[in-house]
């Protein structure tokens, strides 16, 4: 038996057999009654499921940050030991130079 | 009159679900036609084409119009058909020992004398179902429309979303595992 030719004549046949076109009885409301009772999604509730999804990696970001921040090496002697010092340096930089400035 | 297409998708838009129902009637014969080429059971049958038109009503809002509403349903209809296959492919092992009266004789008219073994016998295609259910997904998406449905590689990539290279390479793989298949049912039966 050529596998080749039975190929073709098997596809020839299912050429010739087009599947029906029917449609079951009083389908189209079926199809309108499961439209309808579809629900219709709440974009409050679409927005607070966002906000859950998101807790996640949002705890895991800060317990992170938290542990760097009390087990990074310090980088030199001059810097402050105290983040808090560092950072209201940084934050009111502009203030302390123009106060500099003006003495 | 009876309102177009374009008519009624814009009343359904505009929050008149009822104004879908006539959609649903005139294109409902070509949606169940498209898929009883990848189910048999007509329950399934039917929820893929219920399946269809929950997403059509869905996603009516992307439908731009500047192709006709029937080509965007059919897009739809072939990729859910597709992941119809993929969600069922578990169930396409099968064997070909188990061939009924018909069939087996078909096959033995074939291997008599193959140009004259007729081709509109329900026997052949049922044998060529047999083989397209134990096809991968993709393989049986491509020879339906490629070879079945006599569509050009260009209209394959827009209806499943493919690219054109990888439609091509699809096909060269589908017509060997269909080979391999057809090899198969003929060792079986005559060795």
């Amino acid at each position: 038996m050529k596998p080749g030719k039975l190929e073709r004549k098997l596809l020839a046949a299912a050429k010739a057999h087009p599947p029906s076109d029917a449609v079951p009885y009083a389908f189209e409301q079926r199809i309108m009654t499961a439209l309808l009772r579809a629900p219709v999604p709440d974009a409050w509730a679409v927005w607070a499921g966002a906000l859950w999804r998101a807790a996640a990696p949002c705890i895991a970001v800060a317990i992170l940050c938290s542990v760097w921040t009390m087990v990074a090496p310090k980088h030199s002697d001059t810097a402050s030991n105290n983040l808090s010092d560092d950072l209201e340096q940084t934050v009111l930089a502009a203030v302390t130079q123009e106060a500099d400035a003006l003495q | 009159m009876e309102p177009s297409d374009a008519e009624l998708i814009a009343a359904v838009l505009q929050g008149n679900a009822a104004s879908f129902e006539p959609l649903v009637k005139k294109y409902s014969p070509r949606i169940f036609g498209t898929a009883r080429r990848y189910a048999r059971r007509e329950d399934e049958i039917a929820d893929i084409v219920q399946e269809i038109w929950m997403k059509a009503f869905q996603k009516l809002g992307s439908f731009r119009g500047d192709a006709p509403f029937e080509h965007w349903l059919m897009r739809l209809a072939v990729r859910t058909c597709y992941d119809f296959l993929r969600a069922h492919q578990r169930n396409r092992e099968s064997s070909f020992t188990d061939l009924t009266e018909p069939e087996d004789d078909w096959l033995d008219r074939f291997a008599a004398d193959p140009d004259n073994a007729p081709e509109d016998a329900a026997a052949a295609k049922q044998l060529i179902d047999r083989a397209l259910e134990q096809l991968s997904p993709p393989a049986r998406m491509i020879i339906q429309l490629m070879e079945i449905e006599d569509r050009p590689v260009k209209e394959i990539a827009e209806l499943t979303g493919w690219s054109v290279p990888l439609v091509k390479v699809r096909a060269f793989r589908a017509r060997a595992e269909l080979r391999k298949i057809l090899a198969k049912i003929a060792k079986e039966k005559y060795l």
